[in-house]
């Protein structure tokens, strides 16, 4: 099962790019995100690893990610090493008036589950899209408060003679 | 006093003569106190001896390795169904399992037979932990050996003996027991926000000796898939199941499809209630208690513990089944 969930963003890639390559601010912007933990010594960037788990009807599902892309202000995608088999993938890119289009994409399912596996994930698609769609939309809203404060911060830095 | 004869299979099964494995009953004399037993009396133990013989022999060997984390993770959408659109189910606080090492998941039983909080709790545990880490659960003898149900066996149902639950905790797992047993799953509706162990220890005694954290897990909404009308223990009692099974019980109820369901035997269609469960910090007895805990006084503070969570989570149910 494939969901995603898009937002356009009123700054440039590089204020969202922050965002989501931080594990510590996931737990404040992902919906329904009830743990995004680094697991290992590499906290960002290719080859770094997380814990994560989506609660998702009676369960908190997920298991050990791994980072497979990593492209700055661009792309983050992640693979599944343990837990349900996922794919996921972060994708910025750049809007003429200087703003960001974000993309959030998951590929979900378990191999191998037959008929209760497929039915499971269409019956869960409602909530993991409800999800990325929160999700999405408090970046856009975290991301551009960022970047009106910054906004402010410097035109008091401009204003002081 | 002389020692039961304990199969070899009830051997291997992790029974050692004094776990009050399944004791046959002796032939005990008449009430009029003549000695004599009457024919219809001797066919009846001897077909009731027969059946119990029958079912031990239907006990599998309970080897560790049964556990199949391949089989739970095909099974967990078909689990998470059920838990998700029939049960509801909400499990808070699994992040107070200790991540590691061995420990002891202590649970009220609810439900009957069909126990759909173990359902709910089991899908939760699978999922947020990974069906890598080691999850076995003590389940009565009988539950094993009913025919359909040895799948449980691959998701770490082994039977509840002490021998079983130290082989589990030795082998770094966590395991969940419930020693309220089948006295308390079958307890009457009414009752159904009563923690009852009955005063049963033996898994305090556990966790001192192999020295693991007891991890609380409260769970409501069990005693509302049926009407739950008596144990019937009076009834088991006068049967003799309790030497045959080791059951202390009978219980009648009222449940789908059965109508009047004595026994719960064939198991029943449970009602969508509301499942909630709620897992506790962890209880660390001799931190807590000092290096020679008072069994009594730990069983007391952990029953305690769950009741008051559990009078909680009724406050926080309007409804029966709808919770």
């Amino acid at each position: 099962m494939r969901v995603a969930a898009a937002a356009d963003i009123a700054a440039p890639p590089a204020a969202g790019w922050t965002f989501v390559v931080d594990p510590a601010r996931y737990l404040e912007f992902m919906a329904g995100m009830t743990r995004w933990e680094v697991v290992g010594e590499r906290a960002r960037g290719l080859g770094a690893r997380y814990r994560m788990l989506l609660l998702v009807g009676s369960a908190e599902v997920g298991g050990l990610v791994e980072v497979v892309e990593w492209e700055e202000e661009r792309d983050i995608a992640w693979h599944s090493v343990t837990g349900l088999d996922q794919r996921g993938r972060w994708r910025l890119r750049e809007r003429e008036d200087g703003g960001t289009h974000v993309e959030l994409r998951i590929q979900y399912g378990v191999a191998g589950a037959g008929i209760s596996g497929w039915l499971a994930e269409h019956v869960a698609s409602g909530t993991v899209r409800g999800h990325l769609r929160h999700s999405v939309v408090e970046l856009k809203r975290q991301v551009e408060l960022e970047a009106r404060r910054r906004r402010a911060a410097a035109r008091r830095t401009a204003a002081i003679p | 006093m002389a020692t039961p004869p304990v199969s070899d299979r009830a051997r291997r099964n992790g029974h050692a003569p004094g776990d009050q494995g399944f004791g046959l009953p002796e032939d005990t004399p008449a009430a009029d106190g003549s000695g004599a037993v009457s024919p219809t009396a001797a066919l009846l133990r001897r077909a009731a001896r027969g059946v119990a013989a029958l079912a031990q022999a239907r006990i599998p060997p309970a080897h560790l390795d049964d556990r199949d984390p391949d089989y739970i993770r095909d099974r967990l959408p078909a689990m998470w169904l059920a838990a998700s659109l029939w049960f509801r189910g909400e499990v808070r606080g699994l992040g107070n399992v200790p991540e590691q090492g061995p420990v002891l998941l202590v649970g009220n039983h609810s439900g009957g037979n069909l126990t759909p909080d173990t359902l709910v709790l089991t899908l939760a545990f699978s999922a947020y932990f990974g069906v890598e880490r080691a999850f076995y659960q003590l389940a009565h003898n009988l539950v094993l050996s009913v025919p359909g149900l040895s799948f449980l066996r691959r998701f770490g149902t082994v039977a509840a003996s002490p021998r079983n639950a130290e082989k589990a905790l030795d082998a770094g797992a966590a395991l969940l027991v419930y020693p309220g047993g089948d006295r308390e799953v079958h307890r009457p509706s009414w009752q159904r926000h009563r923690v009852d162990f009955g005063g049963r220890k033996g898994f305090i005694r556990l966790a001192l000796e192999r020295d693991v954290p007891i991890v609380p897990v409260v769970a409501a909404g069990g005693q509302e898939t049926a009407l739950f009308l008596s144990q019937g223990e009076n009834l088991a009692k006068l049967l003799g199941l309790d030497r045959m099974f080791r059951l202390k019980v009978l219980p009648v109820s009222i449940a789908v499809p059965w109508g009047l369901n004595v026994g719960d035997m064939l198991g029943h269609l449970p009602l969508p209630a509301k499942i909630t469960v709620e897992v506790l910090p962890p209880v660390h007895l001799r931190e807590e208690f000092g290096p020679e805990p008072d069994v009594d006084e730990v069983y007391d503070h952990v029953v305690r513990l769950m009741q008051d969570t559990l009078d909680a989570l009724a406050a926080e149910r309007r409804l029966p089944v709808l919770g």
